[in-house]
C-alpha cells in the first residue's frame, strides 16, 4: 500500500498534473461540487423533499443581497418557496449521480459490444458498428428523447406515480442507451490492434477459450481511451439530463435536478426572477466546463503525440 | 460505384425499417384507438365488434405490413390534437424548423469560417487563444441555456428583439410559410437560429482549425511558399480547399443533427415548428402525431446521411472499398 502511493507520488502523471495550474484548479472545482452534492442532507440549509418545510408565501423570494431578499434564504427561493441553494445542492447530486450512473452503464455496453464486435469481427461487426453508426448519425439527444419516449409508452399514461418515482434509473437507462456507441467504436479500434499482438496468438494456442481471451487479456489493454471518453461522456451525460429534464422527459419538477430548475425558473424569468434560472444555470456550466477541461488534459496525458498540438 | 450506392441505399431502407418498427411499436401500444374512439357508454362487445372491424384482431405482422403500406401511401392517422391527418399537420410545420435550422448553418458558415482560418494561421496570437478559450465554453453551454440567456440579455434586458413566436408569415404558392419575407419574421428568426448555431459552431471552429493546420504542414503548402505565391492564395487557395472535404462531411451530419437540437430551441422559443408540436404531442399522447415526426425525421436523418455516404464516395474513391470512417 505504502510502496503503492510512493510510486503515485513520483508518478509521471502526478508531476505533470501539479505542473498544470489548468488542471489542478479544475479538481479543485470538481470535488467541491462533488462534495458539496453528497453532502447536500448535512450542509444545505433546508430540505426540499420536505414540503411541510416551505410555505408557499415564500415563493419566488429574491437572493439576500437584493432589496426584497431575506437572510433566510440566501439565493432566494423558486416558483414553490423552495430554498434555492438547497434545491440546487440536492439537484447537483441528482445530475452528479444520473451522469456517472448513465456513463458507468454506457460503458458496460459499449465495452461488451465493442470487444464483441472487435474479436468476433465478420457479421457480427457489421451489424453492431452499422447500429452504433446509425445511432451517432440520429445524434444521441434525438435518441434520448425517442428511447424516453418509448419508455413512457411501455409504461403507460396511467404510471405517472411510478414514472416519477423511478425517474432516476429511467433517466440512467435512457442516456447509456443513447451513448454506448462512442464508446463501443473506440473499444473495437484498441481491440483490432490488440487481436494481431503475440500475447493474444499465445493464449488462443494454450486453447482458452474466447470469452476469457477477450475479458481478462484484451480489455485492460484497451480501457485507457474508454477512461478518456468516459470523462468526457460524463460531461455529455450530465448535459443529455439537464436537456431531457427541460424538455420535461427527465425529473419531474418535485424532485429538483439542475435541469428542472432551470425549467421552472425559465417559466418565471419573464417577471423578473431571473435567480431561479441563472444559479442552476451557472453551477451546470461549471460542472460541465471543468468536466470537459480534465477529460481534455487527460487526453492529452495519456495520447503525447497530440499534446500541444491542438 | 455502382455497387456503393446500392449499398448505401439498401442500408438506408434498413435504417427505415427499424424506424417503422419503433414506429409501430409505438402505435400499438400506447394508441388503443377504440378508447379514443368509442365513448363510455360503448359496450364490451361492440368494442370488440368494432376493433374486428378495424382490423385490430389481426396477427402482429399483418397489421405491421398494413401500417407500412398505408404509411407508403402517406396516411399516418388522424392526429387528435388538430383533427386533421397527422402528417399534413408535420409538413405544414416542416418550413418553420427548416428555415431555423437553415439560418443557424448560416450563421456557423459566417463565422466559422473565418474564425477556424484565423486560428489556423495564427495559432499564437491572443485572439486566437480567445476564440479557442470562448469555443471550449460554447461546447460546454447547453443549447437550451445559451437560449435562456440570449432571452434574457436582448428580450427582457434591453428589450430589442422578441423572445417568442415566428412573427409575420407569408405563405408563398406551394403552401411554404415563410418568415424570411418580412422585417418582423427576420426579427424573430435572430435569436432561435443564433442559439441553434451556438451548439455547432464551436466544433466547426475547432475542426476547420485542426484539419487547416494539418493541411499547412504538408509538402504542397511548403512548396507553395518557396514558390513565392502571395499568402491569402496559399492559404485560400491551396490550404483552405484541402480542409474543405473533411468539413463538408462532418458538416452534412451536423446538420441531422441539428434537427435533434431543434426540439430544445424551438421549445424555449415557442417557435410553431416540428420539434415544438412533436413535444406537444409528447405530452398529450397524440400517436399519430408521434409517428408522423417519427418517420418524417427519420426519413430526413436517413435521407442527409446517404447523400453525404454518396458525396464523399464520388470525392474520395478510397471510401467505396473500405466505408466511411
Amino acid at each position: 500500500m505504502l510502496a503503492k502511493w510512493t510510486a503515485f507520488k513520483n508518478s509521471w502523471f502526478l508531476y505533470r498534473f501539479l505542473r498544470d495550474p489548468v488542471a489542478v484548479s479544475c479538481t479543485v472545482v470538481l470535488f467541491v461540487m462533488v462534495a458539496a452534492a453528497f453532502l447536500a442532507p448535512v450542509i444545505a440549509p433546508h430540505d426540499v423533499y420536505d414540503a411541510s418545510n416551505t410555505d408557499i408565501l415564500d415563493a419566488r423570494t429574491a437572493p439576500m443581497w437584493l432589496e426584497d431578499g431575506s437572510s433566510n434564504f440566501i439565493l432566494g427561493t423558486d416558483q414553490q418557496g423552495r430554498d434555492l441553494l438547497s434545491a440546487m445542492l440536492y439537484g447537483m447530486r441528482t445530475s452528479i449521480i444520473i451522469g456517472l450512473g448513465a456513463t458507468i452503464l454506457q460503458c458496460v455496453i459499449g465495452v461488451v459490444l465493442g470487444l464483441t464486435a472487435g474479436y468476433a469481427g465478420g457479421k457480427t461487426d457489421a451489424f453492431l458498428m452499422r447500429m452504433a453508426d446509425v445511432q451517432l448519425s440520429f445524434s444521441t439527444l434525438m435518441v434520448a428523447i425517442i428511447i424516453s419516449v418509448l419508455v413512457d409508452v411501455l409504461l403507460g399514461r396511467h404510471a405517472l406515480a411510478l414514472r416519477e418515482q423511478m425517474a432516476v434509473p429511467i433517466l440512467v437507462l435512457v442516456i447509456g442507451l443513447a451513448e454506448w456507441p462512442q464508446v463501443a467504436r473506440t473499444v473495437r479500434a484498441s481491440v483490432l490492434g490488440e487481436k494481431k499482438k503475440e500475447y493474444v496468438e499465445a493464449a488462443r494456442v494454450i486453447g482458452l477459450p474466447p470469452l476469457r481471451i477477450m475479458f481478462k487479456h484484451i480489455m485492460p489493454n484497451t480501457l485507457s481511451p474508454v477512461l478518456v471518453i468516459a470523462t468526457v461522456q460524463v460531461a455529455g451525460a450530465i448535459m443529455s439530463e439537464a436537456a431531457l429534464s427541460f424538455l420535461g422527459l427527465g425529473m419531474p419538477v418535485t424532485r429538483p435536478s439542475l435541469g428542472s430548475l432551470i425549467k421552472t425558473g425559465f417559466e418565471y424569468i419573464f417577471s423578473g426572477a431571473w435567480w431561479i434560472t441563472a444559479f442552476p444555470g451557472i453551477t451546470l456550466v461549471v460542472l460541465i466546463l471543468v468536466i470537459n477541461l480534465l477529460g481534455d488534459w487527460l487526453r492529452d496525458f495519456l495520447n503525447p503525440k497530440l499534446y500541444k498540438k491542438g | 460505384m455502382f455497387a456503393f450506392f446500392i449499398r448505401r441505399a439498401g442500408q438506408a431502407a434498413l435504417v427505415m425499417v427499424v424506424i417503422s418498427l419503433v414506429c409501430f411499436a409505438v402505435q400499438h401500444k400506447i394508441g388503443d384507438p377504440i378508447r379514443d374512439l368509442a365513448g363510455e357508454s360503448v359496450s364490451e362487445a361492440e368494442r370488440q365488434l368494432l376493433r374486428e372491424k378495424l382490423g385490430l384482431s389481426d396477427p402482429l405482422p399483418k397489421q405491421y405490413i398494413r401500417f407500412v403500406t398505408n404509411a407508403a401511401r402517406g396516411d399516418l392517422g388522424i392526429s387528435y390534437m388538430f383533427g386533421k391527418p397527422a402528417l399534413d399537420v408535420i409538413l405544414q410545420k416542416f418550413p418553420a424548423t427548416a428555415e431555423l435550422v437553415f439560418c443557424a448553418v448560416i450563421w456557423v458558415l459566417v463565422l466559422s469560417l473565418p474564425m477556424g482560418i484565423y486560428a489556423a494561421i495564427r495559432p499564437k496570437s491572443v485572439l486566437t487563444r480567445i476564440i479557442m478559450g470562448v469555443s471550449i465554453v460554447g461546447v460546454s453551454i447547453p443549447v437550451f441555456l445559451i437560449a435562456i440567456i440570449l432571452i434574457w440579455i436582448f428580450s427582457v434586458y434591453l428589450g430589442w428583439l422578441p423572445s417568442f413566436g415566428r412573427g409575420d408569415t407569408i405563405v408563398l404558392p406551394g403552401g411554404w410559410t415563410t418568415g424570411l419575407a418580412t422585417w418582423d419574421g427576420i426579427r424573430h428568426m435572430v435569436l432561435p437560429s443564433i442559439s441553434l448555431a451556438s451548439l455547432t459552431l464551436p466544433l466547426f471552429v475547432r475542426l476547420i482549425r485542426s484539419e487547416m493546420m494539418e493541411v499547412l504542414q504538408s509538402e504542397f503548402v511548403k512548396f507553395a511558399y518557396a514558390k513565392g505565391l502571395p499568402l491569402w492564395r496559399i492559404y485560400l487557395v491551396h490550404a483552405f480547399k484541402n480542409t474543405l472535404l473533411p468539413v463538408i462531411t462532418v458538416g452534412g451530419v451536423r446538420i441531422g443533427t441539428m434537427l435533434a437540437f431543434t426540439i430544445l430551441t424551438e421549445t424555449v422559443f415557442q417557435w410553431q415548428g416540428m420539434g415544438f408540436i412533436f413535444l406537444q404531442a409528447v405530452e398529450r399522447a397524440d400517436t399519430s402525431l408521434l409517428v408522423a415526426y417519427l418517420v418524417v425525421v427519420g426519413l430526413i436523418f436517413v435521407g442527409v446521411n446517404t447523400v453525404v455516404d454518396l458525396v464523399y464516395g464520388l470525392v474520395n474513391p478510397m471510401v467505396r472499398v473500405t466505408g466511411r470512417k
